[in-house]
């Protein structure tokens, strides 16, 4: 058993059936592991509400439930509320905030029987690309390191997921994905994480930093678990998010041992320019040549309009923060400064204290593409363009059944490189930005590795509702290859 | 488009933020960097192009999908029943200021 | 427009008046909205903005809408679009409110009311949807306001009319005819106390033929009797500013009803920039026209569809048809009893005089009224088949009130009996007509008033029996 922690949750799932472990004891191994908070991939831990949850799994596991998550641990992404534990967001405004009540995807994950290890860190509100923007715990805030190298950043802004995940501190965690914060964070530290089609997972709970962006998702080692989780965390959510698609709950494992033969692999030749690191190209053709051997078949597409992602994301996304943040007033809830002098003072001084420096910069761009006289030159033109976006991948495919290239440009830089530079963490978004405005499904799994010995992922993007064929083609290549079972030496 | 200080405090004031001269002036300096990239956005010719507010308005074939729609995305509609508990202290748990029920503020003048 | 200038100025006024629909909960929560409960009680996760809440619709709500959008002729939006408000306020949990910008649920529409005798048309721009913010209580707290959200979340409905109002008179007709609308159709309780229907008076002025004078905004009228007091004060004021060669700036005001002034507003909201956008997290409003058919078919009739009915269907005056038409209640007795005795004109008398006295009187509450529709009726079909006389039938009018009995008993039992029987008459007549030789005299030398000194004799000497149009009628035969 001393290799625990490396399973994965299938593997776990299938020894708590079998009852050769038992919920509380494979909890207790795990909180062991991240005693010391490893990578600072953890924001709060509370071993008393984990093993009472391990206590219940096992209750039911004894009783003959096999609801295939049962017992197994997972950690939540800060962006989630919930009730047994602080939510903060990432941010200081939240410090110490309690919810009443939890995100509708923790609910249906514990009422599958996973068991919570605790808050992952993550960049501040979800915006940021390298998990440098946390800004708790006010005393001592600390930036989660990649498990691959600690001198490197995990990704963002699921870094603490994708560090968690990666050095084998729990076998899956949730993760959101407004811009890229699932795929990113996981190409950077070897894991395999998917962004469901826009509408697939409840936002009811999610701490919104872009409404018509963010949607939740799993991030774990293999494609195979990341389909058993996401079946869980999806269906529709009707009575408490109007945004949540009414289309029956999925199996998203139902596909995932079709053979490739026939499928139809689109190239889109705006991913493979000057700007892609050769270090990051290199695993990537292979991983298509790959893809080939199984009998898919490559199609050149394209997506002409790739490059004008980036404004047209950093216009819709700040605006729409902007206004998401606006609840942040020291009234009712969170940070209030200690020493003001009237109502204006409190509500400045509260929210100048309590948010970080990037979430203060997208606010003011938010608020500046919103405003009168600005509005239809910056946001309405960039909502046009993200229908041009959409009409693109669209016509795209067409021609093709899934789309793959790379998620980044490069692989995970070192701490503090891009900190001060919010301009270069911006275009280094420009390939996981596009299927995020057009609401389509991506994931990103691992294919090799680059500069560093730094693992690289390939993202695939499919069409609408498509999420099982993509988990199919990844589950498909990770039985012909390794790179996602390979672990950061040291995990132990 | 170049932003100037005075559109900084004015979007600052407009967003209850605050920031000391040399944080303005970064700021100021890296919004005008982005706006730079920005410009190339407002070029492009979008004449006819419907705005596109939610995403799954852009989906094909809508209705195949959700059964009750017929063209886009249409907001559902739940019965008017009030169906939610007093649930006060739960809710003002994390309140920083609260006296016999009611959020305390500095005094609002109107 | 025959409206009067006010020292040579045209007064020129539109209305946005807030309704707060009567749904049982929120617009976009769960929580209820019953009036008066503890504060922040029924405040829920959704109301209170928690991190990770989201909106979703009442339907009662846009049902409403569409039944105001009917009521006042306008058109339903097949697809409207809810946006976000932005600003910052302590009653304002998301810091925005979700209101529709662009796209209207209804749009265009218009209130036909009297003002005096002269009928009065004043058209809607739109209505829309939007949530309502909750309250600050100053009171009880020093240096301080404790907030109440449970008012947060409440539906609205805000109305707004084109600048069509010309005197501080007509738009107190027009809040009374639009608040008669929304309660008559049920979808809003019309508690102005409760502030279910609060008003903001865009109130500015112009020389006859000039353009539109700059506009400052009345704030929060929930009283009939304010709300002109407030538009009058506020129009003396900008009349003086001008006179004085101050121009108006455009301005939020309050009225203070201890006062009788206006004043402006601390805050300059109009230099706000609310950064409307659309809501991401709600789609667009769809209303299928079927569901519109559906809710015209099962709408009541409309008061002023009602009161052209009664004009041509019961040969009522217009007078008649309006007054009879205030409230569905009153209509119904109106016609309940009409359908009973069959005299329209009677029961209009009736319920327009000695039903409406005791009611306006606050003696009693409509749905507490004593005399049913059938025994009003009954009353009039003695007083039409000349069984008893008006003044006979008022204080039948009154034992009935009294719970006393039933129509018939009660004339029996009080001896009320009209002395319809010619000869009878006559006897009476002869002897009152002997017993008054002067006026006789003074009568037939052409004084016609002279007959009123005869007449009362008559009835006294009849008890109060006699039938007076009968005693005339044959006063006039014997005296040639």
């Amino acid at each position: 058993m001393s290799e625990l922690h490396t399973l994965g949750v299938a593997a776990l799932a299938a020894l708590l059936q079998k009852k050769e472990l038992s919920a509380v004891e494979l909890a207790t191994r795990m909180l062991a592991r991240l005693g010391g908070n490893p990578h600072n991939a953890f924001l709060s831990v509370d071993s008393e509400v984990t093993l009472a949850q391990a206590k219940d799994a096992d209750n039911r596991l004894a009783a003959g439930d096999t609801s295939p998550l049962l017992g197994v641990p997972i950690a939540h992404k800060d962006i989630f509320v919930t009730t047994d534990f602080p939510t903060t967001a990432g941010s200081r405004i939240l410090e110490g905030y309690r919810s009443p009540f939890n995100a509708t995807v923790v609910q249906r994950l514990g009422e599958a029987g996973m068991v919570n290890l605790g808050k992952l860190s993550c960049d501040e509100f979800a915006m940021g690309s390298a998990n440098e923007n946390v800004a708790v715990p006010s005393a001592h805030p600390q930036a989660v390191t990649n498990p691959w190298d600690i001198s490197r950043i995990p990704g963002g802004s699921s870094g603490g997921s994708a560090a968690a995940v990666a050095a084998c501190l729990t076998p899956a965690a949730t993760g959101t994905d407004t811009g890229g914060s699932i795929r990113q964070p996981a190409a950077f530290c070897g894991i395999t994480g998917i962004k469901p089609t826009y509408g697939r997972a409840s936002r009811y709970g999610m701490v919104a930093f872009a409404s018509s962006l963010d949607q939740a998702g799993p991030m774990a080692r293999s494609a195979e678990d990341c389909a058993l989780l996401l079946s869980a965390m999806c269906g529709p959510d009707l009575d408490r998010d109007s945004t949540s698609l009414d289309v029956k709950a999925e199996d998203f494992s139902r596909n995932l041992n079709q053979p490739l033969k026939g499928l139809r692999v689109g190239i889109p030749h705006e991913f493979f320019t000057d700007g892609l690191a050769s270090d990051v190209r290199a695993p990537i053709d292979a991983a298509l040549q790959a893809l080939q051997a199984q009998g898919a078949t490559l199609v050149p597409v394209a997506l002409p309009r790739t490059s004008l992602s980036i404004p047209v994301y950093y216009i819709i996304a700040p605006a729409e923060a902007s206004s998401n943040l606006s609840r942040f007033d020291g009234v009712k809830f969170g940070h209030r400064a200690k020493d003001f002098t009237d109502l204006a003072d409190m509500y400045e001084k509260s929210r100048t204290e309590g948010f970080g420096e990037e979430v203060k910069r997208r606010i003011m761009i938010g608020s500046y593409v919103l405003s009168h006289g600005y509005y239809d030159a910056y946001y309405l033109q960039a909502q046009k363009i993200r229908r041009m976006i959409a009409n693109d991948f669209q016509e795209a495919f067409q021609l093709c059944d899934v789309i793959a290239g790379p998620v980044a440009p490069t692989v995970a830089w070192k701490l503090g490189d891009k900190s001060a530079d919010p301009l270069a963490n911006y275009l280094a978004d420009i390939f996981t930005l596009p299927a995020s405005l057009a609401g389509l499904p991506g994931m990103s799994m691992p294919v090799g590795f680059g500069e560093g010995g730094m693992p690289v992922g390939m993202q695939l993007i499919g069409n609408y509702l498509q999420e099982a064929k993509l988990l199919n083609v990844a589950h498909q290549f990770q039985l012909a290859t390794d790179h996602h079972l390979k672990t950061p030496g040291g995990a132990s | 488009m170049s932003l100037t200080n005075t559109d900084i405090q004015r979007l600052a004031q407009l967003s209850r933020l605050s920031f000391d001269p040399p944080t303005s002036q970064r700021l100021l300096e890296g919004l005008n960097d982005f706006f730079v990239i920005v410009e190339q956005m407002r070029e492009v010719d979008t004449s006819g192009v419907v705005p596109m507010a939610h995403p799954i308005d852009a989906m094909p074939n809508f209705a195949a999908y959700v059964p009750n729609a017929s063209e886009g995305m249409a907001l559902r509609l739940r019965e008017d029943v009030a169906s939610e508990p007093n649930q006060r202290e739960a809710n003002q748990r994390s309140a920083p200021a609260v006296e016999r029920g009611l959020f305390l503020v500095p005094k609002v003048i109107e | 427009m025959s409206a009067p200038l006010v020292q040579g100025y045209e007064v020129v006024i539109g209305f946005e008046t807030h309704t707060q629909l009567s749904t049982q909960s929120k617009i976009f929560s769960r929580a209820s909205t019953a009036f008066g409960a503890e504060p922040n009680t029924q405040a829920c996760a959704v109301d209170l903005a928690l991190p990770g809440t989201l909106p979703v619709m009442n339907k009662g709500a846009v049902e409403r809408a569409i039944e105001l959008g009917l009521a006042l002729g306008s058109h339903i939006a097949e697809r409207s679009i809810f946006a976000r408000k932005n600003y910052f306020y302590p009653d304002l949990p998301k810091g925005y409110q979700i209101s529709q910008f662009e796209i209207p649920v209804v749009q265009g529409g218009e209130v036909s009311f009297f003002l005096g005798d002269e009928k009065k048309t004043v058209r809607l721009v739109r209505a829309h949807l939007e949530e309502d913010a909750g309250k600050s209580l100053h009171e009880d707290f020093i240096g301080q306001s404790g907030i109440d959200l449970n008012r947060a979340g409440t539906p609205l409905l805000e109305i707004v009319t084109e600048p069509d109002m010309r005197s501080s008179a007509e738009a107190v007709a027009y809040a009374k005819e639009l608040h008669k609308i929304v309660t008559w159709i049920g979808i809003c309780d019309g508690n102005m106390q409760e502030g279910s229907f609060r008003c903001d008076a865009n109130v500015s002025v112009r020389k006859p033929g000039a353009p539109l004078g700059t506009r400052r905004e009345i704030k929060n009228l929930n009283s009939f009797k304010f709300m002109q007091q407030a538009i009058d004060f506020e129009v003396r004021w900008q009349i003086e500013q001008i006179e004085d060669g101050h121009a108006i700036q455009q301005a939020t005001v309050l009225f203070n009803p201890d006062t009788g002034e206006t004043r402006a507003m601390r805050t300059k909201e109009d230099a706000a920039d609310y950064r409307y956008f659309p809501d991401p997290d709600l789609p667009p409003l769809v209303i299928w026209r079927d569901w519109v058919e559906r809710v015209r078919s099962e709408m009541a009739e409309l008061p002023r569809v009602m009161a052209d009915r009664f004009i041509t269907q019961y040969g009522l005056p217009e007078y008649d048809a309006t007054q009879l038409t205030q409230s569905k209640a009153v209509a119904a007795y109106f016609e309940a009893t009409t359908k009973a005795c069959g005299q329209a004109k009677l029961a209009s008398n009736w319920i327009m005089g000695e039903v409406s006295r005791r009611l306006n009187s606050g003696e009693v509450s409509f749905d507490a009224l004593p005399v049913s529709a059938e025994q009003l009726a009954a009353l009039i079909s003695r007083i039409s088949d000349n069984t008893i006389s008006n003044n006979a039938a008022k204080q039948v009018f009154d034992a009935l009130w009294n719970k006393e009995g039933e129509v018939d008993a009660i004339i029996d039992a009080k001896g009320l009996k009209q002395i319809n029987d010619s000869s009878a008459l006559e006897a009476i007549i002869d002897e009152v007509l002997a017993a008054h030789p002067k006026n006789v005299e003074e009568f037939k030398a052409g004084n016609a008033k002279a007959l009123n000194g005869l007449v009362g004799p008559i009835m006294k000497a009849s008890k109060g029996k006699a039938n007076p149009a009968q005693v005339n009628e044959l006063l006039l035969k014997k005296l040639g």
